[in-house]
């Protein structure tokens, strides 16, 4: 306990550090090299905080409450599903979005998750969808829980399954939403993700129509931001995009999300997830 | 009643081969927009009615970006058509302000507000001044536009009709119909013009 704490008070003075750096503006002439320096320097950080991510205090977190935690009933998460039986969290992470016979439909990983925390241990779906995201405040005990699960996912390769005729349905409506231009803008999710060595300012945005590089964007979820010191899921990362796609917002949870997470996953196949990541 | 009920065995048989089509062959774009249609609230300025494609969006989301030629040219000069020029004949503004404008990523989002003005969210896309080395690869440098293309009467016509509506000249262009879509108004379109042609702008130093 000792060591993490001291593993989260260098991570504090490291995004103390970077939020200052960030403020200052880059003046250098043209040509501009491809990295900036906030960008260097941040990598330089995540190399460091990578032996010891402080998302780890999340897991720890997520997995009491997967042990230990009873519902109402008496009930636990030993008793939740996630595809590969009754409370077997190994590997359940990278082999979502799949479907469930219980609920006859496609859940992603944190859509499961809440199911089981609503069904077994009495949360109130309302109350989570109130708050379903991180802030400063406050990280909800489902992402905490999606922490842990992801996190006994760590260094195994992702096989998103798609022999039921409904996990192949979320894949092929995941894939036309991915393309579908609308809004005042005509973005669509591939106009910053559909082709090779694109940028917005400094930031690389991998092309997801490809394994190698959907594993970029599916790496780094659930992830620590550093700057603000909580944790993120896989679906804040969707409903942020949406934001700035200018679209309205997606319901939490909803079909949608789930299939457009299933054409990433899918398409990631294959590739090795290296577990809860770091983000500025 | 022999041809009747030989019609009747082939409606039948239409029906069932189109039962086995429609199974390989779904609609899963129709699919996808229904089911958006579902998901989607309205938040902030955000209105669901943004999920709908007008006929551009149309033209392109069916054909993966590239239209038939024919289409894209007649659709292209309907775009043209509809670009408002200022009245006042002047097309180009300060390009300091300009410059700020290029800077700011804001607008249309749900966490905007209503009625204040947006940004151009030039720099998320595309190289300008040389004095910001922070800029996206999604389009193309716009560096040294004006020096290598000149800034005469023309150029700027075409720089303000491209930012007013980027699809008037390349109908599935990345680019946002920034005066179209309300997204920026006159006087900033004009302060961009002059960002890219402006002989005193950095961009053409």
């Amino acid at each position: 306990m000792k060591q993490r704490l001291s593993t989260l008070l260098v991570a504090a003075m490291m995004s103390a550090a970077f939020a200052v750096h960030a403020q200052q503006p880059a003046r250098k002439a043209a040509p501009p090299a491809k990295k900036d320096g906030i960008t260097a320097e941040f990598e330089k950080f995540r190399e460091v905080l990578e032996e010891d991510n402080p998302a780890e205090l999340f897991e720890a977190r997520g997995e009491d409450i997967w042990k230990n935690r009873k519902g109402p009933a008496g009930a636990s998460m030993a008793q939740c599903d996630l595809g590969l039986g009754a409370g077997v969290v190994k590997g359940a992470y990278v082999q979502m979005p799949r479907y469930f016979a219980d609920v006859a439909q496609v859940m992603d990983a944190e859509r499961r998750i809440v199911h089981c925390m609503v069904k077994y241990l009495g949360y109130n779906e309302a109350d989570i969808r109130k708050q379903p995201f991180s802030n400063v405040n406050k990280t909800p005990d489902h992402v905490s829980v999606i922490t842990y699960v992801a996190a006994q996912s760590r260094n195994m390769k992702i096989a998103a399954p798609q022999k039921h005729p409904k996990e192949k349905e979320a894949y092929n409506i995941g894939k036309e939403i991915f393309a579908y231009r609308a809004g005042p803008y005509d973005f669509s999710c591939a106009s910053c993700h559909g082709a090779d060595g694109m940028r917005i300012r400094t930031q690389d945005l991998p092309n997801l129509r490809k394994p190698a590089e959907a594993i970029r964007a599916y790496q780094g979820w659930p992830g620590y931001r550093m700057t603000g010191g909580f944790m993120l899921t896989q679906q804040w990362r969707m409903n942020d995009c949406f934001r700035q796609q200018r679209f309205p917002e997606p319901s939490y949870l909803s079909d949608s999300i789930t299939a457009l997470l299933a054409y990433m996953t899918v398409t990631a196949n294959g590739q090795v997830y290296k577990g809860p990541g770091i983000k500025r | 009643m022999k041809n009747m009920k030989k019609t009747v065995v082939f409606a039948a048989a239409a029906l069932a081969c189109s039962a086995v089509l429609a199974d390989e062959v779904r609609n899963y774009r129709a699919e996808a927009v229904a089911m958006m249609k579902r998901d989607f609230k309205a938040k902030g300025i955000a209105t669901t009615d943004r999920l709908h494609e007008d006929g551009v969006q149309a033209v392109c989301n069916r054909s993966g970006d590239n239209p038939p030629k024919d289409i894209a040219v007649r659709l292209e000069r309907d775009q043209l058509d509809a670009v408002k020029y200022p009245a006042d004949g002047k097309l180009m503004g300060d390009w300091k302000a300009g410059e700020k404008l290029a800077q700011s990523g804001r607008g249309m989002t749900w966490s905007d507000k209503a009625g204040v003005p947006g940004g151009g969210n030039c720099y998320n896309c595309h190289q300008i001044s040389p004095t910001e080395t922070s800029f996206g690869t999604i389009g193309p440098s716009l560096y040294q536009f004006g020096k290598t293309r000149g800034s005469g009467p023309d150029m700027q016509k075409y720089v303000y009709g491209k930012i007013w509506n980027a699809k008037a000249f390349n109908l599935c262009s990345a680019m946002p119909r920034f005066g179209h879509a309300n997204a920026l108004n006159e006087q900033q379109i004009k302060n961009l013009v002059a960002l890219l042609l402006d002989p005193q702008s950095p961009v053409n130093k």
